[in-house]
């Protein structure tokens, strides 16, 4: 076992814990451990565009986008973290530009921005231009850009390291363990501070947006750690993800223009959301898409949808719709334009389904996407561990493993990018200034001992399960019950399962027993996370006896907030999972009900 | 359709030389070759190894030659390559186990390039302004994955690994035609090297290897003209 030495170590290398690295190493020294080459990691995934009142393409403002972001939190977000975000959102974006992002540009020059789901003018209602972008390449620009820095900074990274326990001691954070995937040795980082920043955990459905890496690493070692887990049972399903593959296709292509159609042709989410229409929320809009398939309106009574960006569909519904470009003219779009603002989901289109989008409509099912729920954070991204938000010492958490919470039960588009560049840059800054008025605390004798032992049992075990088959059963239940709606039969016979699994897998029975880059071991941790973390999210939502944003439950059609305006919190222990609640923090908007 | 995939295979830990190994299965013409791959490790055999993330041509993490081509596994498809499929590891790096490479090598390239912004005059208040004409000069540049696809299919890079390689020069380019960069000449001194763009032979291998599609050759041709002429435009 090797043992080290830093300040600060931040888990996890995407946009959150790359803008973390780059503020903590101002003032402390600093290690960044990932599984993944940096440049490997989600954000790179993200596709159109990061939330910023610049009011470059028309007004807007820092008020708009955190009313916005409330509403479309369905009431559930702290709306002091919220007006945080929202302030400092706009110099967060020219700060990357100062950085060297290369952003799309308006004629004259300026950050581009477009529409995006949620966004609106709060004087009209209808959609504002607040998506800063850079085509449809925005998560891949802000990770080279923050990793490139990174590099000029001089960022110490140890990369394909696989952190796998956190240290507590003395009631505070003092290191993690990690293995060297190169070696199969373990590592000790001892530290004072310890970020996490690992992400979300979208693999524990198999129709899914987000990568392989996404497992959860850092939910499922702070709880085992007995730190509990905020809003788990919020996860938000995109609505365009590509039929049967679940790849991404950007809001941005709505902003763009593009409308959803069903089998009849109809553009439905006129009857759903008849102000913003197919601009509404992501969780509006998957619920509409979800009940239109019921009623048999899926293209060919399939469960899937049309996304149309033709240039003939956008600029038919563009004129109906009235809109018209920044300068006064009319919305009209060429195949060519098309093209040149939306390259990538063109180019997956053309790869995974033959089908151009410039020429034919792209067949779309909601994906599961991005985690609302995760590590509960204040605004300096400490983590808090009870209903009084009481600080653990030395620990914090940013980007979509963190729940600050900004996007309550519902994120907006955009938001996500900007949260992982506000927290991720203010959990590295109080990291450091934590790391520079505190001591190491001891590091436990025997602070490997746990980690080694499960992965030892895991590398040794002579049962006959497969972990493949066990991760597929996981996924098809959590995709049947546990989804878009739920209800609590569903609910029930996936929690019986999903515990029927975890049993199963401590009899799993690897065929790899090297050092060198044992993928397979890694890839069984990772799923017996994924099972802890689809027991968390079943047991929260059975819990929550209402809809709320992404939790849409057929048995509790309504929102509740005389019993729900309330934050979850889930505690592994002994006994199993406990549930206990947390106040939402309201400060100028009292909740009433969402209409788009 | 059944498929016969001829696999390279080497453990370091058990094997004293590489060898391949045959897997037959049943695959769709619309699976990609990264689904085989996950076929086999889940059901036939675990230790195959292998990277991957994000699956959708993103994160360049699964770079591979597969029938005789760089490719990454997850952008390419079992229809565009038939019933018989040969997967091996990028050349010129030295592998670690089965189609994992060594990187380091490739990443000290990049870095020596200086690839990040290079601009200290005062920042303004709001974002620096840039054209559209402007930022389209290096547009073409920035999609770059560092995927190593091309790196590791130039001759000149098998030749000697002490070439920079087009990735690295990508990324140089990619700042050099910025116009908000003040560091241009500094990386064409560099490239300017015995190691650096005069090592490219316009061969074209990179172009056609890249996932991305990024004009490589021309890009690198850019390069060696902004050298030769000492101007960047």
């Amino acid at each position: 076992m090797k043992t080290h030495q830093f300040d600060v170590v931040v888990v996890g290398a995407g946009g959150a814990g790359l803008m973390a690295a780059m503020y903590a190493s101002k003032s402390a020294k600093i290690a960044v451990l990932s599984k993944l080459y940096p440049t490997r990691s989600h954000t790179g995934a993200a596709q159109g565009g990061v939330g910023a009142a610049l009011g470059n393409e028309e007004e807007d403002h820092p008020e708009w986008h955190t009313y916005d972001t409330v509403k479309g939190s369905d009431y559930l977000g702290d709306q002091d973290a919220i007006e945080f975000m929202c302030s400092e959102a706009v110099q967060a974006v020219y700060e990357l530009e100062h950085m060297g992002l290369p952003f799309s540009r308006t004629p004259d020059g300026r950050i581009a921005q477009r529409p995006f789901g949620g966004h609106t003018n709060n004087v009209t209602g209808m959609p504002v231009r607040r998506a800063c972008y850079a085509a449809d390449r925005t998560g891949h620009m802000i990770l080279q850009t923050l990793y490139q820095q990174c590099i000029k900074n001089k960022v110490n990274f140890y990369d394909e390291f696989q952190v796998v326990d956190l240290i507590l001691s003395n009631g505070a954070a003092a290191g993690v363990v990690a293995i060297e995937l190169l070696t199969g040795e373990f590592h000790v980082f001892h530290s004072k501070a310890v970020i996490f920043a690992t992400g979300g955990h979208g693999r524990i459905w198999e129709l899914t947006s987000n990568a392989y890496a996404y497992t959860g690493d850092g939910i499922a070692i702070s709880m085992r750690r007995g730190i509990p887990m905020e809003d788990m049972e919020f996860f938000q399903f995109h609505p365009t993800g590509i039929y049967k593959l679940g790849i991404l296709i950007t809001e941005g292509v709505r902003g763009e223009g593009g409308v959803l159609l069903n089998d009849k042709g109809e553009r439905f989410m006129e009857r759903y959301a008849p102000h913003v229409k197919d601009l509404a929320s992501r969780d509006v809009i998957s619920r509409a898409m979800y009940l239109e398939m019921k009623e048999g309106r899926g293209i060919g009574g399939k469960r899937y949808l049309y996304l149309d960006v033709r240039p003939e569909t956008v600029n038919k519904y563009a004129a109906q719709d009235g809109r018209k470009r920044t300068d006064g003219t009319p919305y009209q779009v060429t195949g060519e334009e098309v093209l040149k603002k939306l390259p990538d989901i063109i180019d997956f289109c053309r790869t995974y389904l033959g089908v151009d989008p410039v020429q034919q409509p792209m067949p779309v099912q909601p994906t599961a996407h991005y985690a609302m729920g995760g590590i509960p954070t204040n605004k300096y991204g400490q983590v808090v561990i009870d209903e009084k938000n009481t600080v653990l010492p030395g620990l914090f958490a940013a980007g979509e493993v963190a729940c600050v919470s900004v996007h309550g039960a519902n994120r907006l588009g955009t938001n996500s990018l900007l949260d992982l560049l506000v927290f991720g840059k203010h959990s590295g800054l109080s990291a450091a200034e934590f790391a520079n008025g505190a001591g190491f605390q001891s590091l436990p004798r025997d602070a490997d001992d746990f980690a080694r032992a499960h992965f030892d049992a895991l590398l040794n075990g002579t049962g006959s399960e497969k972990a493949a088959d066990i991760a597929v059963e996981m996924k098809t239940t959590m995709d049947d019950h546990v989804s878009v709606f739920r209800t609590e039969e569903g609910m029930k016979i996936a929690l019986g399962k999903v515990r029927e699994l975890q049993e199963r897998f401590k009899h799993v029975r690897l065929t790899d027993r090297g050092k060198v880059f044992n993928t397979e071991l890694m890839t069984a941790w990772e799923l017996g996370n994924l099972l802890q973390l689809a027991e968390v999210t079943t047991v929260c939502a059975l819990a929550r006896t209402e809809s709320r944003g992404a939790h849409a439950r057929d048995d509790y059609p309504k929102r509740d907030d005389a019993n729900w305006m309330k934050h979850t919190l889930a505690c592994a222990s002994e006994e199993g999972i406990k549930l206990s609640y947390k106040p939402v923090v309201v400060t100028k908007f009292e909740p009433k009900e969402r209409v788009y | 359709m059944q498929i016969t995939l001829k696999v390279f295979r080497y453990n370091p830990e058990r094997d004293k030389k590489p060898h391949y190994e045959k897997y037959t299965l049943q695959a769709q013409p619309m699976d990609r070759v990264l689904d085989l791959l996950e076929h086999i490790k889940g059901y036939i055999d675990g230790t195959l190894s292998f990277r991957r993330s994000c699956a959708h041509g993103i994160c360049g993490s699964d770079a591979m030659r597969i029938n005789g081509r760089n490719h990454l596994a997850c952008k390419v498809l079992v229809k565009d390559l038939g019933s018989r499929i040969t997967v091996e590891p990028i050349l010129g790096m030295r592998v670690i186990k089965d189609m994992i490479v060594d990187m380091e090598p490739f990443f000290e390239h990049y870095r020596s390039v200086m690839p990040y912004l290079v601009n200290d005059d005062p920042t303004p208040k709001q974002e620096r302004l840039q054209s559209p004409e402007q930022r389209e000069r290096f547009d073409d540049t920035t999609k770059c994955i560092l995927c190593a696809a091309c790196t590791t299919s130039c001759p000149s890079f098998w030749a000697s690994d002490k070439y920079v390689g087009p990735a690295a020069i990508v990324n140089a380019h990619r700042f050099i035609f910025d116009s908000r960069d003040r560091a241009g000449a500094e990386r064409l001194k560099i490239l300017s090297d015995q190691w650096g763009v005069y090592r490219c032979h316009t061969i074209f291998n990179c172009t056609e290897a890249c996932p991305r599609e990024i004009q490589i050759t021309q890009a690198i041709g850019e390069v060696k003209r902004a050298i030769a002429t000492g101007k960047i435009d």
